[in-house]
């Protein structure tokens, strides 16, 4: 896996086609954010855990497998996908634990909290997923040297 | 920085290289400004300590400025500023969006944690949770149509603004891939307004009851 930007010419560029790792992930983010609205129209009770069990599991599936289809990829803008891949990565961390503290405050605790936080960890690995893969993309489609910010 | 926005045709193509004589020259792009940092961090900092100590004043702050901004700024933009952009020449359109583009990287993320982290916890304190609350359902409603957005914005726009970003960047942006990017913009803008206007249907309710 090479982590420079490949050098690519801009038809033979525009007729490639990725593997549809932002499409996947996305799907994944809809399964959490649904597990997540359903979890919250309980509170402050204990929701039943079953179907966001399911919602979350099959959201980590939709992950792995974008992730495979993530490594067998070439010719992305590797370097532009780790730049952004990274910050972004921090940055839902961030709100990640912004939105776990809220729970822990509201005394969520026990499995709810387990799925909760398994849940903001795959909330925090989908989204910037998406975001770099989808940067790193588009870079990818022919080369240029950037200007300095 | 020497070329300019002129150099960027529709078709994607470089005009020329270099300025044409009397063109503006095209603005150097920081993908996130990092003078706003610290003013988000202040703001998450409020926050977290309205939320920590349960202060009212900052929870009611937080949610109604964040959600008025947030609401207003989406409508605004989609309804108002995105319509009179799409009339735009090309390099008046890339100018523009290479200045608002990034200010709204920090701004947008920042209003909405703001809302959405402070009115759970209004909702948890005021008891419109509850499952015997008049205002239950409405709630409901409520995290389904952010959940709609959340979708739109995170899986969306927010991938497809950065992008379009990291391209006018480059020295020759390629007109053809801002372009496609920028649909989605106009796509969902619809659904977007009306999730927001069901948000002010909903809020309003809630408050009223």
């Amino acid at each position: 896996m090479s982590r420079t930007s490949p050098q690519v010419s801009l038809p033979e560029a525009a007729e490639r086609r990725f593997a549809p790792v932002a499409e996947l992930c996305a799907a994944a983010l809809v399964l959490i954010v649904v597990g997540g609205i359903y979890m919250a129209s309980y509170a402050p009770r204990r929701a039943p855990l079953g179907l966001p069990v399911a919602l979350a599991v099959a959201s980590a599936l939709l992950v792995v497998a974008s992730l495979i289809l993530l490594s067998r990829t070439k010719d992305l803008a590797w370097d532009k996908f780790f730049l952004v891949g990274r910050w972004t990565l921090l940055s839902y961390v961030i709100a990640a634990g912004l939105i776990e503290f809220a729970f822990v405050k509201d005394h969520t605790r026990g499995d709810p909290l387990v799925l909760i936080t398994a849940m903001l960890v795959l909330f925090a690995v989908i989204v910037p997923l998406i975001i770099s893969f989808t940067v790193a993309r588009y870079q990818s489609q022919r080369t240029q040297p950037e200007t300095s910010a | 920085m020497t070329d300019t926005a002129a150099d960027v045709l529709g078709n994607g193509h470089v005009a020329s290289h270099g300025p044409p004589i009397g063109a503006p020259a095209r603005p150097v792009i920081q993908i996130v400004p990092l003078k706003g940092l610290p003013v988000v961090a202040v703001v998450i900092g409020f926050l977290i300590a309205s939320i920590g100590f349960n202060w009212q004043w900052g929870l009611d702050f937080n949610h109604v400025a964040g959600g008025a901004l947030w609401t207003g700024i989406d409508l605004f933009v989609g309804l108002v500023v995105g319509p009179i952009l799409g009339r735009l020449s090309i390099p008046a359109r890339a100018e523009f969006s290479a200045r608002f583009m990034p200010k709204m990287v920090l701004l947008m993320p920042t209003l909405v944690a703001m809302t959405l982290a402070s009115g759970f916890q209004l909702a948890l304190d005021l008891g419109n949770l509850k499952a015997t609350s008049p205002n239950h359902s409405w709630l409901i409603a409520s995290f389904i149509v952010v959940g709609v957005m959340a979708v739109i914005a995170l899986g969306l726009l927010e991938p497809a603004n950065l992008a379009v970003l990291f391209e006018m960047r480059k020295p020759h942006p390629n007109g053809e891939v801002i372009a496609k990017l920028m649909k989605r913009f106009i796509y969902t803008a619809g659904i977007t307004g009306l999730m927001q206007v069901a948000t002010l249907v909903i809020m309003t309710r809630v408050a009223s009851q």
